[in-house]
């Protein structure tokens, strides 16, 4: 589905991806952990096509479609959706004028027709009660005044409706207290599927209890500098990314 | 959704949808503004007297008048001696719908007001005025039976000379400005509403303004009576067809709200806004003003403007009766090279009266949008308050935004509160919308209606989509 190659970006001046590489298939969950700072936000924010990231080297491939040529609203629509660390607020924008908006431009791209009202609200309320979403929230504007766990749960929501092929999640465990944790998990699992992928941005092994990856990434200095079974996300937590370092200047 | 899509569409290129021209036998007055030219106007509405009388009057006014200077963009050289100012179809239209010339007919539903009464909104009637005349009033049977008199203002001149009398000029006066004084001199049409003690009115009232002959001017005059504890929501609409000169529009509206009487008043304006490099387009220049005259009245103005080349007005209220409450909700979105130079005016004379303004200004293009608003609490005015909220949003960096208040509050129990905020629209946020699926000019669209929200709720339902509509055309093209 997703194939990195020697990925290369900077911001500004700054080198940030030193050369990634990365395959992913359907059905698979990728976990990427790694230092503050090592550029987990910036490849996926490179993967949406943030304009505030120059490529400088190397491939991505999405479905055979080469990703990078791709504006950021075509690569969503190509069924490529990212849940953000930090949310951005839009206000006076209804959550629900949103959604609608969103999902009918990736169904329209899809050939899809337009949903009804009564459609659309039977998707929701469906969505809602799979991440467990108060309604209270999908009246009000997109992430105004939303509490750091709401906007991330907003995220999964948006991802439940818009169903993508590949889903990034960036830190949407961090802020989360533990039913919701459990919550947000539990939703994501039920929208696995032989053909959709995930490819997991976190911090904590416990996230990675419920949402079982097939395989764990370390992302240091803007490298995979590690990948292994989800035992090595284990292993992390017991000694440290000291330990990796250690490692990576050995080997 | 798709059919936005396909709105938007189809305006690329076309990017102002109402441009086109009436092709119609008009009775057009030679260019020129001499007291003849005023005596020739009243003449052809067959006025009485004391009508010819405060007309002469106000040109008088006129003449020893000068432009006003405070404003905050270069005056344009008016040359008033270049505008006719009558321009009325030749066929005359009488009483009912059918008498109507199939060409204005035809005008109006193109402009997506159809005057047919079948085939309008339910719960709106409408006075179609056609450059210096209105063509068709609807509804006014229906509301007749309420005891509502609804039409233009030159049947209102007929059918009831001792209300307009007793009110035209009393809010307004001709001497206020050099505007208002050339539209009491020459105004040629308008519309009227009385709306009687204790009614509701039944239906939204509303006037849909076309200008449409060349080098003519349009010189409308709406006045509304709101008495006792009645209440009364009016609309205006306006197009123009694209020219390649300036056309003047120098409108005057007076409101009267009696005691515990409401009034709202509602302005979606789209006149021309010339092109992108700013030739042509209306200059606006309207004054509008109500009156909150009985106690515990109300006069609250809603407008939505994104059309004329300059746009200067400052809907206002004179807060007399105690405990009355002024409102102002104002969106003005500039473009290319637009000017927009409004906001409000709330004079607070009676006791714990309340005001509150809202403005929200949106910049794009090469475009100058100021806000300018005056508060102030007289004396006697105990226990008043004015809540002012003036926020500008920048799109691109060629545009500029400025805000302009003016507070005296001579009493201390009041209290005046005034915020301001400019922003532009993060680039953050567009990503977000982006990552969504919808592409930038859609993105900014809704970032603008979002913004713009507390405004827009404010108008009748059946106009906010519209007035949606209508911010994200004016948009299309103004991004990246
Ligand atoms: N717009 C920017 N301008 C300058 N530096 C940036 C910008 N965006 C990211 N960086 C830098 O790039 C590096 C990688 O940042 P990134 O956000 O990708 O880290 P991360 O691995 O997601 O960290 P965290 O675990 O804290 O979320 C950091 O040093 C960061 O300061
Ligand atoms: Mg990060």
């Amino acid at each position: 589905m997703l194939q990195i190659k020697d990925l290369q970006a900077r911001v500004e001046d700054k080198e940030i991806l030193k050369g990634i590489n990365l395959e992913i298939k359907p059905g698979e969950v990728h976990a990427i952990m790694g230092p503050n700072g090592s550029g987990k936000s910036t490849l996926a924010s490179v993967l949406a096509g943030h304009p505030g990231f120059e490529v400088t080297g190397g491939q991505v491939l999405f479905e055979g479609q080469d990703l990078l040529d791709l504006k950021p609203e075509e690569r969503a629509r190509e069924g490529l959706f990212l849940a953000f660390q930090y949310p951005v607020e839009i206000p006076g924008v209804s959550n629900m004028t949103f959604l609608k908006t969103a999902l009918e431009e990736i169904r329209a791209h899809n050939g899809l027709p337009a949903f009804s009202a009564k459609e659309f609200m039977k998707l929701l309320r469906e969505k809602q009660d799979l991440v467990e979403f108060n309604t209270s929230l999908v009246n009000r504007s997109v992430n105004e005044g939303f509490s750091g766990g709401e906007k991330k749960r907003n995220e999964i929501l948006q991802l439940a409706m818009l169903n993508p092929k590949l889903a990034i999640l960036d830190e949407t465990d961090s802020g989360l207290d533990i039913d919701a944790l459990r919550i947000v998990a539990g939703g994501v699992n039920k929208l696995r599927s032989s053909e959709n992928a995930f490819l997991v941005i976190t911090h904590y092994q416990r996230l990675l209890d419920y949402i079982v990856p097939d395989v764990v990434h370390i992302l240091s200095g803007g490298k995979i500098i590690k990948s292994g079974p989800k035992e090595l996300a284990l292993e992390l937590e017991e000694k440290g990314y000291d330990w990796l370092r250690e490692v990576e200047t050995t080997e | 959704m798709s059919k936005d899509d396909n709105l938007l569409e189809s305006l690329a290129d076309n990017e102002y949808e109402y441009g086109f021209t009436t092709d119609i036998e008009m009775d057009v007055a030679p260019k020129g503004l001499n007291e003849d030219t005023v005596r020739f106007i009243s003449a052809k509405k067959n006025e009485p007297e004391w009508l010819l009388e405060w007309r002469l009057k106000a040109f008088r006014y006129f003449l020893q008048m000068k432009m006003p200077q405070w404003q905050n963009f270069e005056m344009p050289e008016f040359d008033f001696q270049d505008i006719s100012y009558y321009a009325a179809p030749k066929k005359k239209t009488l009483k009912s719908l059918d008498e109507v010339d199939p060409e204005l007919l035809d005008t109006f539903n193109k402009l997506g007001i159809p005057l047919d009464e079948q085939k309008l909104l339910s719960g709106v009637a409408v006075d179609a005025v056609f450059d210096s005349v209105s063509v068709a009033t609807t509804f006014r049977e229906k509301l007749a039976e309420q005891g509502v008199i609804f039409c233009s203002f030159g049947e209102a001149v007929k059918e009831h000379p001792d209300l307009v009398k007793k009110y035209l000029g009393t809010v307004v006066p001709p001497g206020d400005n050099i505007f208002a004084a050339l539209n009491a001199a020459v105004f040629s049409d308008g519309s009227f509403a009385y709306i009687p003690k204790g009614v509701r009115c039944p239906m939204e009232l509303s006037t849909y303004f076309r200008i449409n002959a060349k080098n003519t001017g349009q010189f409308e005059r709406t006045l509304l009576v709101a008495d006792e504890g009645s209440y009364v929501s009016y609309l205006e609409g306006c197009t123009a067809p694209m020219r390649d000169e300036n056309q003047l529009h120098a409108a005057v509206v007076e409101l009267v709200a009696m005691d515990n009487a409401e009034i709202k008043y509602s302005t979606v304006q789209n006149w021309y806004p010339g092109d992108k490099d700013g030739k042509g387009g209306v200059y606006n220049f309207v004054t509008k003003r109500g009156i909150c005259k009985g106690n515990g009245a109300k006069i609250s103005w809603t407008q939505v403007e994104t059309g004329s080349s300059i746009t200067w007005k400052y809907p206002s209220v004179i807060l007399k009766g105690d405990n009355s409450v002024g409102e102002f909700y104002s969106v003005a979105l500039t473009r290319n090279k637009q000017i927009a130079d409004t906001g409000t005016k709330m004079i607070h004379l009676g006791k714990n009266t309340k005001s509150r303004i809202i403005s929200k200004g949106i910049s794009a293009g090469n475009s100058q949008n100021s806000y300018r608003g005056q508060v102030s609490i007289h004396g006697n005015s105990s226990g008043s308050r004015n809540f002012t909220q003036c926020d500008s949003l920048l799109i691109g960096d060629r545009c500029g935004a400025h805000t302009f208040p003016y507070i005296e509050n001579r009493n201390s129990s009041s209290v005046v509160e005034h915020e301001a905020t400019t922003s532009k629209i993060a680039e953050d946020q567009i990503f977000y919308l982006n990552q969504r699926g919808i592409d930038t000019e859609k993105a900014v669209a809704l970032i603008v209606n979002g913004y713009a929200s507390e405004v827009l709720n404010k108008l009748p339902m059946e106009f906010a989509s519209e007035a949606r509509k209508l911010l994200a055309i004016s948009l299309d093209g103004s991004v990246g």
